[in-house]
């Protein structure tokens, strides 16, 4: 059995509740935190384990929480972002409703670490239940003397508020998530400053995942360099991966970072292979942003080396043949699956969720998910294959956040990857248009 | 005491050395070498959504990118993407490739491209034509057709009290008349609702602006989205005549511009810089209440510098310049037809195929009544 960190005790009866949670040991890295280290101490073995941001771009955590800019006189805050609409990934939900404590005493070491008395829990609106247990176990925590004021006797005061969202995927973009915070229109600002110089309310901020945070309590309690053992080179500790699509099993997993993507895929102890009778056609690493990969490409890199489930693996090859680890929404894909449906629903997602400031992601996604519309539905002539690169090249890059470029990736490497199904949509529109209807022909090569 | 003057930046815009104060940004230095010679103009970056006079304003329409090639002396990397001119500040010794990258200009043909998908280009019914930004933008660095083929969006046409009317079909959505009214109007009562390329302009529920500077939203806007009721359909600019004037206003600067059709006032705005931009809001009992010559001094004609068709010709300049564009454009537009659609030879394809496209038509008005 892997080694379980976030996880460990999260199928222990009753682990919602405060006395449950303290029993396995929760909460003694608040103490030790607190009652024996400096806050220079935490962020110093924060930068040791090596922990990457966990919401998909992979910043390492330590460096971020070193770049707050600290001047006298002006409150810092920490927001925990728990805006979890990624489609394909549900690994933060999971923790949440299952483990609640383990990210309240993430959010302590954490708050303290930097010095913020005032830190938010922005979680997305749909999970109402979840911010009900969330609430309820800060009250607990309150009640034992944890939050507060002046917790465990040392001085420290920390509120901790949970801010449901309104149900927007751009809030999930850290400056867009600070602007629905301060009650504005969630739309991203425009970089520099940064959050770290300038965030909530125009005061130094750090915006971190869900499970970047719950990471904290182990890596206080055994050490930075024990985290950072974990793992593979710069891929430190384990993983929350949301498995689903055509598995035998799919739900939240919690892997070591280096095991290869293909034990991942067919070991029983997690997805057990591809549902029977059928094989493997495509896979999503990380979430609907990234890009997909063609079935040659899952197992082995270019090179022939073993893909491995890390961020250095899985983007080997750059985006000609590899992807990105992303936020560990792990969508797999068998013969059934149509590449052109598949990639018109995500751009529909995308044109939907576009917060419409910037015009290449406002026009673009929109344009996007018309000519994709037109291709499934067997409209689409040869031209519109090019059309469809051309505008999702125009919008990488060129937007305010990155949800032009998640917008843009997923069109772009569906074409590069599954070109020949795109044509056969256009040539054979009465087929494709049918319901169910799949190409059928030689599996894409790169 | 002497004046302790701060240290001067330099850096270089498309080759051009200029000196330029801490804290400004790309678009002013190159606004600040266009200033120093007008033959330079050409090299200014475009500005759909930044207004100098509205602080915060910019960063949205992605019209000005510029590449970076050296961040600074001191960090000599240059930018890893395309970075919005009007709101990046200048660092010494950054260089700064404009004109001269051919990857900016493609991005910026794109820019015209995604924001003429959405527009209406009615520009022969649009009073905004002849001093419409996005119609010089479209001029400059865009492309003669249109890849989309789809619908467009549509918008009912809104009154915004009694002298604006806002036609939101025609709207880029460069906010620059919310943050006007955020920051000139002391009632926030404009802003923008929905999401994406459903997003609109309006009055929180079609609440009108019943405010003394309302009517600077009709000077800022870019396109023909915000139009003045008391002018619509009046006149098209190019045959009305600017003159300078003034007045004393108790609410305003009272510096306008009259806009005459024979000895009859149609129209007054905001005097506006070589930019486009005010330099001055006006109230709406000057804009809209005071059109008679005796209510004003005359100061004499305007000048037109940069962003009107009132200077001769201004949109046949190719035409002026190289007799035989027309030729070229003729041969470009007729000769290149683009179809790289296999050649079926196929008889069965065929027939199928020609079925299915008479049907497309059908099929596609079909499709958008569904949707």
């Amino acid at each position: 059995m892997a080694r379980k960190i976030l996880t460990e005790h999260i199928n222990i009866p009753g682990i919602e509740s405060f006395d449950v949670y303290r029993q396995q040991g929760g909460y003694t890295a608040v103490e030790k935190a607190i009652k024996t280290m400096t806050p220079e101490e935490v962020v110093e073995e924060a930068k040791k384990s090596g922990v990457r941001g966990r919401g998909g771009a992979g910043f390492p955590m330590g460096m971020k929480w070193g770049f707050l800019a600290k001047p006298e006189g002006v409150p810092r805050y920490l927001v925990c972002n728990a805006d979890e609409s990624e489609p394909g990934t549900f690994k933060d939900h999971h923790l949440m409703k299952s483990i609640p404590h383990l990210l309240i005493e993430g959010m302590i070491i954490s708050s303290f670490a930097l010095g913020a008395n005032k830190s938010f829990i922005y979680v997305r609106g749909e999970l109402m239940y979840v911010i009900r247990i969330l609430e309820k176990a800060i009250e607990e925590a309150k009640a034992k003397g944890f939050l507060g004021k002046n917790i465990l006797g040392s001085g420290y005061d920390l509120e901790l508020i949970v801010q449901p969202g309104g149900g927007a995927y751009i809030c999930g973009e850290e400056t867009a998530l600070l602007e629905s915070l301060e009650g504005k229109r969630g739309n991203p600002r425009n970089k520099p400053p940064f959050p770290a110089v300038k965030g909530l309310y125009q005061s130094p901020t750090v915006v971190n995942n869900v499970e970047s945070i719950s990471n904290m309590p182990w890596i206080i309690n055994n050490g930075g360099d024990a985290y950072a053992a974990i793992g593979i080179g710069r891929s430190t500790g384990t993983k929350l991966i949301s498995a689903s699509g055509h598995i035998q099993k799919p739900g939240v997993y919690e892997i070591e970072l280096g095991l290869s993507v293909d034990e991942f895929l067919n070991s029983d102890e997690y997805c057990g292979g591809i549902r029977k009778g059928h094989y493997l056609k495509a896979l999503v690493a990380g979430g609907s942003s990234v890009p997909i990969l063609p079935a040659n490409l899952i197992t082995k890199t270019a090179n022939g080396e073993d893909r491995l489930m890390s961020y250095e693996s899985l983007s080997d090859g750059g985006f000609a043949t590899g992807t990105m680890l992303g936020s560990g929404g792990f969508i797999v894909f068998d013969e059934t699956a149509c590449i052109v449906r598949n990639t018109w629903n995500f751009s529909r997602f995308y044109h939907h969720e576009s917060c419409g400031q910037c015009s290449p992601c406002r026009e673009g996604t929109g344009w996007m998910e018309k000519v994709l519309h037109r291709i499934e539905h067997g409209h689409g002539s040869m031209h519109d294959i090019d059309l469809l690169v051309d505008i999702s090249k125009k919008i990488e890059g060129n937007t305010i956040c990155p949800l032009g470029d998640a917008a843009a990736w997923p069109v772009a490497s569906a074409i590069r990857h599954f070109r020949d199904e795109f044509m056969w949509h256009i040539t054979n529109p009465l087929e494709a248009s049918q319901p169910g209807a799949v190409y059928q022909g030689e599996m894409a090569l790169v | 005491m002497e004046e302790i003057k701060p240290q001067l930046i330099k850096i270089t815009f498309d080759g051009i050395e200029v000196e330029v104060e801490p804290g400004t940004t790309i678009m002013q230095a190159a606004r600040k070498i266009a200033e120093a010679d007008a033959s330079q103009s050409a090299l200014v970056p475009p500005a759909m959504c930044y207004y100098k006079p509205l602080p915060t304003s910019g960063g949205k329409c992605r019209a000005c990118l510029v590449r970076v090639a050296q961040g600074s002396a001191k960090d000599p990397r240059p930018m890893p993407k395309l970075v919005p001119s009007c709101i990046t500040q200048v660092q010494e010794g950054m260089v700064v490739e404009n004109t001269t990258n051919q990857a900016v200009l493609d991005t910026r043909k794109s820019i015209v491209e995604f924001l003429l998908i959405n527009h209406p280009l009615d520009c022969p019914i649009c009073d905004q034509a002849g001093e419409c930004h996005l119609q010089d933008f479209a001029f400059e660095h865009g492309s003669a057709k249109t890849r989309y083929e789809e619908d467009r969006r549509t918008f009912d046409k809104i009154d915004i009290g009694p002298y604006v009317q806002l036609h939101m079909t025609r709207c880029i959505l460069c906010y620059r008349c919310v943050y006007t009214a955020d920051q000139i109007t002391d009632k926030r009562v404009h802003g923008v609702m929905n999401r994406g390329d459903a997003s609109e302009i309006s009055t929180y529920i079609e609440k009108a602006i019943d405010n003394d500077f309302s009517g600077n939203v009709i000077d800022v806007c870019p396109v023909g989205a915000l139009t003045d009721k008391t002018y619509r359909f009046k006149n098209r600019v190019w045959f009305t005549k600017p003159e300078d004037a003034h007045r004393d206003c108790d609410k305003c600067c009272g510096k306008v511009t009259l806009w005459y059709r024979g000895e009859e006032v149609i129209r007054i705005t905001a005097r506006k810089n070589t930019w486009g931009e005010v330099n001055d809001f006006i109230c709406n009992t000057c804009r809209f209440e005071k059109k008679k010559t005796s209510d004003w001094v005359l100061e004499g004609p305007t000048k037109v510098k940069r962003s009107s068709v009132i200077s001769t010709n201004k949109y046949r300049s190719d035409l002026v310049k190289n007799p035989d564009f027309a030729l070229k454009l003729a041969e470009s537009q007729y000769k290149k037809i683009d179809d790289s659609r296999e050649y079926v030879t196929d008889e069965e394809v065929v027939r199928h195929q020609s079925i299915e496209n008479n049907d497309k038509a059908n099929h596609r008005s079909l499709l958008a009544k569904n949707n």
